[in-house]
Protein backbone atom coordinates (compact mmCIF):
# COMPACT_ATOMS: atom_id res chain seq x y z
CA UNK A 1 0.00 0.00 0.00
CA UNK A 2 1.49 3.90 -0.95
CA UNK A 3 2.58 5.13 2.20
CA UNK A 4 1.33 8.61 0.64
CA UNK A 5 -2.25 7.35 1.38
CA UNK A 6 -1.53 8.00 5.30
CA UNK A 7 -2.16 11.66 4.60
CA UNK A 8 -4.85 11.48 3.10
CA UNK A 9 -6.86 10.09 5.46
CA UNK A 10 -10.40 10.82 4.91
CA UNK A 11 -10.62 9.99 1.78
CA UNK A 12 -12.22 6.60 0.82
CA UNK A 13 -9.60 4.79 -1.59
CA UNK A 14 -10.47 4.75 -5.05
CA UNK A 15 -11.59 1.31 -7.24
CA UNK A 16 -13.40 1.12 -10.31
CA UNK A 17 -16.62 1.20 -8.20
CA UNK A 18 -15.66 5.00 -7.14
CA UNK A 19 -14.36 6.06 -10.05
CA UNK A 20 -17.66 5.13 -12.12
CA UNK A 21 -19.29 6.94 -9.40
CA UNK A 22 -17.29 10.51 -9.77
CA UNK A 23 -17.77 10.15 -13.43
CA UNK A 24 -21.39 9.73 -13.38
CA UNK A 25 -21.39 12.62 -11.04
CA UNK A 26 -19.54 14.61 -13.24
CA UNK A 27 -21.91 14.15 -16.32
CA UNK A 28 -25.17 14.80 -13.97
CA UNK A 29 -23.18 18.07 -12.51
CA UNK A 30 -22.64 19.19 -15.69
CA UNK A 31 -26.32 18.43 -17.25
CA UNK A 32 -27.69 20.00 -14.10
CA UNK A 33 -25.29 23.51 -15.30
CA UNK A 34 -25.44 23.42 -18.66
CA UNK A 35 -29.31 22.02 -19.68
CA UNK A 36 -31.30 24.81 -17.95
CA UNK A 37 -29.12 27.44 -19.05
CA UNK A 38 -29.31 26.32 -22.86
CA UNK A 39 -33.40 25.67 -22.12
CA UNK A 40 -33.71 29.20 -21.08
CA UNK A 41 -30.88 30.28 -24.23
CA UNK A 42 -33.72 29.00 -26.57
CA UNK A 43 -36.78 30.75 -24.75
CA UNK A 44 -35.01 34.00 -25.05
CA UNK A 45 -33.97 33.34 -28.66
CA UNK A 46 -37.76 33.10 -29.39
CA UNK A 47 -39.39 35.03 -26.59
CA UNK A 48 -38.44 38.62 -28.53
CA UNK A 49 -36.01 39.79 -30.96
CA UNK A 50 -34.95 42.47 -27.63
CA UNK A 51 -34.28 39.05 -25.72
CA UNK A 52 -32.11 37.36 -28.70
CA UNK A 53 -28.53 38.97 -27.00
CA UNK A 54 -29.04 37.71 -23.89
CA UNK A 55 -30.29 34.19 -25.32
CA UNK A 56 -26.76 34.01 -27.37
CA UNK A 57 -24.86 35.08 -23.92
CA UNK A 58 -26.32 32.07 -22.57
CA UNK A 59 -25.50 30.06 -24.98
CA UNK A 60 -22.26 30.71 -24.78
CA UNK A 61 -21.99 30.01 -21.15
CA UNK A 62 -23.46 26.34 -21.35
CA UNK A 63 -20.94 25.76 -24.20
CA UNK A 64 -18.04 27.35 -21.94
CA UNK A 65 -18.95 25.62 -18.49
CA UNK A 66 -18.02 21.83 -19.40
CA UNK A 67 -15.10 23.20 -21.85
CA UNK A 68 -13.83 25.28 -19.03
CA UNK A 69 -13.49 22.04 -16.62
CA UNK A 70 -11.92 19.99 -19.32
CA UNK A 71 -9.44 22.50 -19.63
CA UNK A 72 -8.67 22.39 -15.59
CA UNK A 73 -8.32 18.84 -16.41
CA UNK A 74 -6.49 18.88 -19.35
CA UNK A 75 -3.69 21.01 -17.40
CA UNK A 76 -2.30 18.70 -15.13
CA UNK A 77 -0.31 17.86 -17.78
CA UNK A 78 0.61 20.37 -18.80
CA UNK A 79 4.80 20.59 -19.65
CA UNK A 80 6.31 22.27 -17.14
CA UNK A 81 9.66 24.58 -17.36
CA UNK A 82 13.00 22.24 -18.02
CA UNK A 83 16.39 22.37 -16.17
CA UNK A 84 19.77 22.24 -17.49
CA UNK A 85 20.59 19.81 -20.19
CA UNK A 86 22.66 17.78 -18.45
CA UNK A 87 20.18 16.78 -15.85
CA UNK A 88 17.47 16.45 -17.60
CA UNK A 89 19.13 13.92 -19.83
CA UNK A 90 20.45 11.51 -16.89
CA UNK A 91 17.06 11.46 -15.41
CA UNK A 92 15.60 10.88 -18.84
CA UNK A 93 17.79 8.01 -19.26
CA UNK A 94 16.60 6.56 -15.69
CA UNK A 95 13.13 6.86 -17.06
CA UNK A 96 14.03 5.72 -20.17
CA UNK A 97 15.38 2.14 -18.33
CA UNK A 98 11.62 1.79 -16.67
CA UNK A 99 9.66 1.77 -19.50
CA UNK A 100 9.25 -0.42 -22.40
CA UNK A 101 9.96 0.38 -25.89
CA UNK A 102 6.65 1.61 -26.81
CA UNK A 103 6.39 4.15 -23.93
CA UNK A 104 9.79 5.56 -24.33
CA UNK A 105 8.73 6.44 -27.89
CA UNK A 106 5.68 8.03 -26.88
CA UNK A 107 7.27 9.93 -24.01
CA UNK A 108 10.14 11.52 -26.71
CA UNK A 109 6.78 12.61 -29.00
CA UNK A 110 4.35 13.71 -26.50
CA UNK A 111 6.29 14.26 -23.28
CA UNK A 112 3.50 11.95 -21.11
CA UNK A 113 4.26 8.10 -20.28
CA UNK A 114 1.97 5.53 -21.01
CA UNK A 115 1.06 2.60 -18.40
CA UNK A 116 -1.58 0.13 -18.27
CA UNK A 117 -3.31 -0.72 -14.94
CA UNK A 118 -5.83 -2.31 -13.71
CA UNK A 119 -8.22 0.72 -13.26
CA UNK A 120 -7.49 1.98 -17.19
CA UNK A 121 -4.45 3.15 -19.50
CA UNK A 122 -2.49 6.15 -17.42
CA UNK A 123 -0.57 8.73 -19.00
CA UNK A 124 1.68 10.35 -16.39
CA UNK A 125 3.03 13.71 -16.54
CA UNK A 126 5.18 15.77 -14.69
CA UNK A 127 2.58 16.46 -12.15
CA UNK A 128 -0.46 14.79 -13.04
CA UNK A 129 -1.84 12.10 -14.59
CA UNK A 130 -4.57 11.23 -17.33
CA UNK A 131 -6.46 7.85 -16.59
CA UNK A 132 -8.14 6.60 -20.00
CA UNK A 133 -11.07 4.14 -19.25
CA UNK A 134 -13.04 3.74 -23.10
CA UNK A 135 -14.62 7.33 -23.92
CA UNK A 136 -13.75 8.59 -20.48
CA UNK A 137 -11.00 10.61 -18.80
CA UNK A 138 -10.00 11.08 -15.50
CA UNK A 139 -8.14 14.05 -15.23
CA UNK A 140 -5.31 13.73 -11.17
CA UNK A 141 -3.03 16.95 -10.06
CA UNK A 142 -0.57 14.90 -8.58
CA UNK A 143 3.23 15.62 -7.84
CA UNK A 144 6.65 14.94 -6.25
CA UNK A 145 6.86 18.66 -4.34
CA UNK A 146 10.68 19.40 -5.45
CA UNK A 147 10.57 21.74 -8.39
CA UNK A 148 14.04 21.15 -8.48
CA UNK A 149 13.74 17.79 -10.07
CA UNK A 150 14.41 17.40 -13.86
CA UNK A 151 11.19 16.81 -16.10
CA UNK A 152 11.89 13.20 -16.34
CA UNK A 153 12.50 12.37 -12.55
CA UNK A 154 9.10 13.99 -11.77
CA UNK A 155 7.67 11.43 -13.97
CA UNK A 156 9.80 9.01 -12.64
CA UNK A 157 8.58 9.59 -9.43
CA UNK A 158 4.35 9.58 -10.26
CA UNK A 159 5.65 6.20 -12.58
CA UNK A 160 6.81 3.99 -9.64
CA UNK A 161 4.50 5.08 -7.06
CA UNK A 162 1.71 3.99 -9.50
CA UNK A 163 3.22 0.90 -10.26
CA UNK A 164 3.51 0.40 -6.31
CA UNK A 165 -0.01 0.81 -5.68
CA UNK A 166 -2.53 1.89 -8.37
CA UNK A 167 -5.79 2.28 -6.20
CA UNK A 168 -3.71 4.38 -3.66
CA UNK A 169 -1.78 6.35 -6.23
CA UNK A 170 -5.53 7.56 -7.57
CA UNK A 171 -6.63 8.23 -3.92
CA UNK A 172 -3.48 10.23 -2.97
CA UNK A 173 -4.06 12.12 -6.17
CA UNK A 174 -6.23 15.15 -6.70
CA UNK A 175 -9.35 14.87 -9.06
CA UNK A 176 -9.43 17.58 -10.91
CA UNK A 177 -12.03 16.17 -13.55
CA UNK A 178 -14.00 13.57 -15.50
CA UNK A 179 -15.61 13.70 -19.00
CA UNK A 180 -15.08 12.56 -22.59
CA UNK A 181 -12.25 11.83 -24.02
CA UNK A 182 -12.85 14.02 -27.17
CA UNK A 183 -13.35 16.96 -24.59
CA UNK A 184 -10.39 16.52 -22.85
CA UNK A 185 -8.34 16.16 -25.90
CA UNK A 186 -9.30 19.58 -27.50
CA UNK A 187 -7.59 20.91 -24.67
CA UNK A 188 -4.35 19.10 -24.90
CA UNK A 189 -1.16 20.64 -26.55
CA UNK A 190 -1.50 19.33 -29.91
CA UNK A 191 2.17 17.46 -29.30
CA UNK A 192 0.22 15.90 -26.16
CA UNK A 193 -3.02 13.85 -28.41
CA UNK A 194 -1.10 11.34 -29.76
CA UNK A 195 -0.58 10.33 -26.47
CA UNK A 196 -4.50 10.32 -25.40
CA UNK A 197 -5.34 8.56 -28.55
CA UNK A 198 -2.43 5.71 -28.33
CA UNK A 199 -4.04 4.91 -24.46
CA UNK A 200 -7.53 4.83 -26.31
CA UNK A 201 -6.50 2.19 -28.61
CA UNK A 202 -5.40 0.09 -25.25
CA UNK A 203 -8.55 -1.95 -23.88
CA UNK A 204 -9.16 -1.20 -20.49
CA UNK A 205 -10.11 -3.93 -18.21
CA UNK B 1 27.12 -5.18 -9.23
CA UNK B 2 23.39 -3.68 -7.79
CA UNK B 3 23.04 -0.03 -7.16
CA UNK B 4 20.84 2.06 -4.98
CA UNK B 5 20.67 5.21 -6.73
CA UNK B 6 18.24 8.05 -5.12
CA UNK B 7 16.55 11.16 -7.58
CA UNK B 8 17.41 14.26 -7.14
CA UNK B 9 18.31 17.84 -8.55
CA UNK B 10 21.36 16.01 -10.85
CA UNK B 11 18.88 13.46 -12.84
CA UNK B 12 20.08 10.63 -10.43
CA UNK B 13 23.01 9.91 -7.86
CA UNK B 14 23.92 6.61 -7.26
CA UNK B 15 24.41 6.55 -3.51
CA UNK B 16 25.60 2.87 -2.90
CA UNK B 17 26.87 0.07 -5.14
CA UNK B 18 27.39 -3.76 -3.75
CA UNK B 19 27.72 -7.00 -4.64
CA UNK B 20 26.69 -10.16 -2.64
CA UNK B 21 30.05 -11.27 -2.51
CA UNK B 22 31.32 -8.22 -0.71
CA UNK B 23 29.83 -7.94 2.44
CA UNK B 24 31.66 -4.53 3.09
CA UNK B 25 30.10 -3.29 0.11
CA UNK B 26 26.40 -5.12 1.49
CA UNK B 27 27.50 -3.36 5.12
CA UNK B 28 28.14 0.23 3.32
CA UNK B 29 24.97 -0.15 1.05
CA UNK B 30 22.51 -1.18 3.82
CA UNK B 31 23.49 1.93 5.99
CA UNK B 32 23.59 4.13 3.28
CA UNK B 33 19.80 2.73 2.48
CA UNK B 34 18.82 3.70 5.78
CA UNK B 35 19.90 6.65 6.47
CA UNK B 36 17.60 7.93 3.30
CA UNK B 37 15.08 6.14 4.95
CA UNK B 38 15.81 8.34 7.55
CA UNK B 39 16.03 11.53 5.29
CA UNK B 40 11.84 10.80 3.95
CA UNK B 41 12.74 9.02 0.55
CA UNK B 42 11.22 6.11 0.29
CA UNK B 43 13.12 2.81 -1.88
CA UNK B 44 11.95 1.07 -4.75
CA UNK B 45 12.35 -1.78 -6.39
CA UNK B 46 10.85 -1.73 -10.02
CA UNK B 47 9.86 -5.12 -11.53
CA UNK B 48 8.69 -3.87 -15.10
CA UNK B 49 5.55 -2.00 -16.14
CA UNK B 50 2.44 -2.24 -13.78
CA UNK B 51 4.53 -3.62 -10.83
CA UNK B 52 7.43 -2.07 -8.24
CA UNK B 53 8.00 -3.14 -4.72
CA UNK B 54 8.84 -0.48 -1.96
CA UNK B 55 11.17 -2.09 0.59
CA UNK B 56 12.16 -0.62 3.47
CA UNK B 57 16.06 -3.18 3.77
CA UNK B 58 18.25 -3.61 0.94
CA UNK B 59 17.32 -6.65 -1.16
CA UNK B 60 20.21 -8.11 -1.92
CA UNK B 61 19.25 -9.47 -4.72
CA UNK B 62 18.07 -6.44 -6.78
CA UNK B 63 19.83 -5.52 -9.48
CA UNK B 64 18.43 -1.46 -8.63
CA UNK B 65 16.74 0.28 -6.05
CA UNK B 66 15.68 3.63 -6.73
CA UNK B 67 15.27 6.04 -4.12
CA UNK B 68 11.75 8.49 -4.72
CA UNK B 69 10.59 11.39 -2.83
CA UNK B 70 6.69 11.01 -1.60
CA UNK B 71 4.59 12.18 -3.63
CA UNK B 72 1.07 14.45 -2.74
CA UNK B 73 -2.03 15.59 -4.65
CA UNK B 74 -1.30 18.91 -6.48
Amino acid sequence: MLPETAAVPWRPRMDAGRLRLISRSWTVSTVVQAVPMLATAVLLLFLDPVTIPVGLILLVHAWAIPELYANRGAKVVKPRARLGEAEERTALGLLGDLVGHEARELHARTGLVMERGALGVWLVGEAGALLVRGRRVHCWCVRVPDATLPSSDRIAHLLLALREDEEGFATVANHAFAGARWRVRRRLPKSQRPALAAAAAHPTG
Amino acid sequence: MARLIRMDNTGHTTVAEWTSADPASVEAAVKALRDELDRGYYAVVNHGEGRAEQVDSLPLDAELVILRRPIAGG
